[in-house]
């Protein structure tokens, strides 16, 4: 269980304190699979970054199974069973997909384990197991590539950011099976995604709505649904080609 | 019979990944002796009357064979300067592994000056291999000082690659190339300098005839207070093709000098480089951090990854 305990966080731009999130609380229960959306700007990518560790919260406490995790490092937090799938990939020159997979899987894997990984986000193993993940590789083949390793982390609790910026309708589908899947093998662990699509939307177990800084709303999906489809929140796949 | 110590042998290891006698030709030198050679019908090695060094006459035809020719120095002071010289018949396709180990753990320098030519005949293939290594905690430097010449004749290819990660304290490579119709080079640069050591390296590839071609490509990575400075010139002076790519991660307190050029004599030359220096990307670290891997560790992937 996740819980984000009156958290603020701050960023300095051109000298000048900016609040960006403002004494947020939110509780991530285990076995669920929490959907974050909202506007543009809003602050998701913030939080997603104050969970992973990668930013410091200003106020607060963050406490992962009533550990505090506040002041442990990025390192610390990912061998604390936390997992983050960036909304834009980093590109290395020189290590190869399976490199980054081996890495994130903390083992040694083979080849045909590592080509597991790459054919659930519907990558054609072969192809891609020692291709570079450097400028050559498009965005949506980042962007899978991205699912893949954190996928291969096997964390208790993981956060997508954005998963679906970047791929293509047809790859979408498959997208949405991962999570389905995701969501039907959580056992234990809990699943954050941060998304505006609709079908997302459909097989969250919760749904927060964080506009400005705040949670604006929280609550089941049945709860939810109802209050946000038809709004920009809940895109459906297709809104993007009328 | 090769003769060689151990400390020799975890040189030969090291710059050739040699862990046993090749087969093929060879030609071991340690502490400025010969310490074992093989020929073979297609492959001879000649010493030089003069003893300043070998000559290595490859037949014409010869296809899918090799030649050794690792260097090591394991006494400290050590000071040589050796000339090898290289006659690739026609047609031949072969691989070529040289390099240079010294390990150094006394008090005065030790220093190989390797000049190395080659004359690549018509539409002959050459894979080469060089690595330089040093290691040793004396206050002696190791020093190497390459000279590499190649004389490409019409259709002929050559793919270098030259990698020095550890240990050499000093060091100035110059390789000049000279390419006829149709001849075409590619080089592979890998450096890494640490401590205070000190590298530079100069190219300069003059494309001849027409449809000669060069790629060459450089990374590198200076840590601690070392100096690098890298040097690459292709000239022009036919229709042809010529690339130049340094690309360098600097750390700590390094030094690196990027100084590519290019010389264009014909309207149909076309000559394109890329130089980049920068520090190792935040991102990528923080990327491999939530991976599980600590912030040294991050570093020493994303450098294994540069340098591969
Ligand atoms: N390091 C920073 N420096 C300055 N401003 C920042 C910084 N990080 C975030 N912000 C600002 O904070 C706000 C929230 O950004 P964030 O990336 O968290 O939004 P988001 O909800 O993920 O948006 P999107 O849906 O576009 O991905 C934005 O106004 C952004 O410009
Ligand atoms: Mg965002």
């Amino acid at each position: 269980m996740l819980e984000l305990k009156n958290i603020s966080f701050s960023v300095n731009t051109d000298g000048t304190e900016k609040e960006i999130i403002h004494n947020l609380s939110l509780t991530v229960e285990d076995k669920k699979f929490v959907v974050i959306t909202g506007p543009n700007g809003g602050g998701k990518s913030s939080l997603a970054k104050l969970i992973a560790g990668v930013e410091k919260p200003t106020a607060g406490r963050i406490i992962l199974d009533g550990k505090d995790i506040t002041d442990l490092s990025i390192t610390e937090r990912a061998q604390e069973g936390i997992a983050f799938a960036f909304q834009q990939p980093v590109r290395f020159k020189g290590i190869q997909v399976i490199t980054l997979l081996r890495i994130a899987a903390g083992k040694p894997l083979s080849v045909s384990e590592a080509c597991n990984y790459l054919s659930e986000v519907g990558l054609c193993a072969r192809d891609y197991i020692h291709r570079e993940v450097n400028a050559s590789l498009s965005g949506g083949e980042l962007k899978r590539i991205e699912i893949a390793t954190v996928m291969a982390r096997h964390s208790r609790l993981t956060v997508f950011d954005e998963p679906e910026a970047g791929i293509d309708l047809w790859s979408f589908q498959n997208l949405i099976r991962i999570f389905e899947a995701m969501r039907v093998n959580i056992q234990d662990s809990s699943m954050i995604i941060i998304s505006h699509q609709e079908r997302i939307l459909n097989i969250a177990d919760e749904i927060a709505v964080l506009a400005n800084g705040r949670i604006e709303q929280f609550g089941t999906r049945e709860e939810m649904l109802p209050k946000l489809i038809g709004t920009s929140s809940a895109q459906d796949a297709c809104s993007r080609l009328k | 019979m090769v003769k060689l110590d151990e400390i020799q042998k975890r040189l030969i290891r090291e710059i050739a990944d040699l862990h046993e006698v090749p087969a093929g030709a060879y030609n071991f030198r340690a502490n400025s002796a010969l310490a074992g050679r093989n020929t073979t019908a297609n492959i001879d090695i000649i010493s030089k009357e003069d003893g300043s060094g070998i000559d290595i006459h490859i037949k014409p035809g010869t296809v899918h064979e090799s030649v050794h020719i690792p260097v090591v120095l394991s006494e400290s002071g050590l000071k040589e300067t050796v000339y090898n010289d290289f006659f690739v018949g026609e047609d031949s396709d072969v691989v070529i592994v040289a390099g240079c180990g010294i390990d150094n753990c006394g008090s005065q320098d030790s220093e190989h000056d390797g000049i190395h030519r080659f004359y690549v005949g018509k539409n002959a293939k050459v894979k080469y291999v060089e690595k330089h290594y040093g290691s040793g905690d004396g206050q002696g430097k190791r020093i190497l000082n390459p000279v590499t010449e190649v004389y490409m004749e019409e259709g002929s290819s050559m793919e270098m690659e030259m990698v020095q990660i550890k240990g050499v304290d000093s060091t100035e490579r110059t390789t000049i190339a000279e390419l006829k119709k149709k001849a075409s080079l590619v080089v592979r640069e890998r450096l890494m300098t640490h401590g205070s050591q000190r590298a530079l390296s100069v190219y300069k590839v003059l494309l001849q005839e027409e449809g000669s071609s060069a790629d060459i490509v450089s990374r590198s990575i200076a840590r601690d207070r070392s100096y690098q400075k890298l040097d690459a010139c292709i000239v022009g002076n036919a229709p042809c093709k010529g690339h130049t790519e340094c690309d360098s991660i600097i750390m700590d307190e390094g030094t690196i000098l990027a100084v590519p050029s290019l010389e264009a004599h014909h309207v149909d030359a076309s000559l394109v480089h890329e130089a980049a220096i920068g520090k190792i990307a935040g991102e990528q670290l923080v990327k491999l951090m939530t991976l599980g891997l600590t912030e040294k560790e991050a570093e020493e992937e994303i450098i294994n990854g540069f340098l591969a």
